[in-house]
């Protein structure tokens, strides 16, 4: 039996300096989007140490198949297998929990009616998947490599490619939205997104290194990404704050 | 010196304008891959307690209204128990994820008032509706709390709302019935009515 995250306990802080702040000013929209009062700070309650849980019965057989599970007939592009775990502070696996992904398909393109960008849908990729963590933390997904593609922010932006991540802890107040980029893509250190992370070692977590060990010969590729929750106080002296 | 060896938590990125195509498929159009969207709402038939249905917008700093913007909610049931905690309420799941209006802006949550439940101190907080709220220009997702204007009484002896030290801004944490069970609650990401926000 693997030594799994614990599913009960207070939250430990998140770190502000290490995940992006709110006013980031070369990622424009984020300008009038940024509260710009202090946050009010408090200890996990039971609120967010508490969340939903999601069962197999959610899931179809391809809803992890990017290239299949819209139409049934395979998507264009360059066939990639994306595989990590969910782990918590302590490289614990966090068994059971959702991961939801969504992305452009090979030209760039988003299934999506505010996606205007002239690259041509593709009528076999919608663009989403999902699967539930395994007792050792693992997910894996099949689907294509994303194309790059331009966004109306400063005069010639390009997102480099990226898969969305949406993360389920066990806790609400582990929710987790995130973006995985792919090693050696030079669009990454250009983009204002991928610069809200503060520091480099950010940047580097969520980028992908190629898996050759996963790939699969004379049909795909594959890239690791391994995604780190919030952790839980382990300690067995728990003092309480007076007023809380 | 030894080594913690500690893992940061994955740093987050925005959740962009197309999160609809992963997390709300269906909503967005995009049928055939999902039977139905997750968390369409956070009750099952039999759900015991006052339904209610809350509607509101969020706003950003110069006036306009999100159309882009997700939220996810998450509270307990009519007597204050989370879903999977010893006595509660089967028929309460307790989560649930809506989305702006591409046209209005307007989102609605259908539920049922939450009872109280315990702070870590033994104190009661107030009924009160988590909420995470992620959209293109958010860096990472914003957690409030939706209380209600009408449970003066327990608003007071909340330990959480206690915390708030500008007084005035509780009122932004609070929904106003407008008619019998049904609430408004605007999100303001700045300006004077700028939302309590919470580092949790
Ligand atoms: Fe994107």
């Amino acid at each position: 039996m693997p030594d799994t995250a614990p599913a009960t306990g207070p939250l430990i802080g998140r770190d502000r300096n290490w995940h992006p702040p709110a006013y980031t000013p070369h990622y424009k929209t984020s300008v009038t989007r940024a509260p710009q009062r202090a946050l009010v700070a408090l200890g996990s309650t039971l609120t967010e140490e508490t969340g939903p849980a999601f069962g197999h019965s959610i899931l179809g057989p391809l809803d992890n198949n990017l290239i299949l599970n819209f139409t049934g007939q395979p998507a264009i592009g360059e066939r990639i297998i994306v595989h990590g775990r969910v782990l918590d502070d302590s490289a614990r696996p966090v068994p059971g929990v959702l991961v939801e992904i969504w992305q452009a398909n090979a030209g760039g393109r988003y299934r999506h009616k505010k996606d205007g960008y002239l690259a041509p849908l593709d009528p076999n990729f919608a663009g989403c998947g999902r699967a539930i963590t395994a007792p050792d933390g693992r997910y894996e997904f099949l689907t294509v490599r994303p194309g790059a593609y331009p966004w109306p922010n400063r005069t010639n932006d390009w997102r480099p490619m990226h898969i969305h991540f949406s993360v389920f802890g066990t806790g609400f107040g582990q929710r987790l939205i995130t973006q995985m980029y792919f090693e050696g893509d030079p669009l990454i250190a250009r983009c204002p997104i991928v610069n809200t992370v503060p520091s480099a070692d950010g940047v580097g977590q969520l980028v992908a290194p190629l898996d050759m060990n996963a790939a699969i010969p004379m049909d795909c590729l594959a890239y690791k990404f391994d995604i780190v929750l919030r952790g839980r106080r382990q300690t067995r002296f728990e003092n309480r704050l007076e007023g809380m | 010196m030894q080594n913690l060896h500690q893992l940061k938590e994955s740093p987050s990125q925005t959740a962009g304008p197309y999160v609809h195509i992963g997390c709300m498929p269906n909503f967005l159009g995009n049928t055939g891959t999902y039977p139905v969207d997750l968390g369409v709402s956070p009750m099952l038939d039999g759900a015991l307690g006052q339904a209610i249905t809350i509607t509101g917008r969020v706003i950003d700093g110069a006036g306009m209204v999100l159309r882009d913007v997700m939220i996810e909610s998450w509270q307990a049931d009519a007597a204050g128990h989370y879903p999977g905690q010893p006595g509660a309420d089967a028929n309460v799941t307790g989560w649930a994820r809506f989305a702006a209006d591409f046209d209005t802006g307007f989102w609605t949550l259908h539920t049922i008032k939450p009872g109280r439940a315990p702070a870590p101190n033994g104190q009661l907080m107030t009924p009160h509706i988590a909420l995470w709220i992620v959209a293109r220009g958010i860096n990472i997702g914003l957690q409030t709390r939706i209380c209600f204007a009408d449970e003066a009484p327990a608003n007071a002896a909340c330990p959480v709302l206690a915390r708030v030290e500008h007084k005035d801004r509780i009122a932004t944490l609070l929904a106003h019935a407008t008619a019998p069970g049904t609430y408004s609650f605007d999100i303001h990401l700045q300006g004077d009515a700028e939302t309590v926000f919470f580092d949790i």
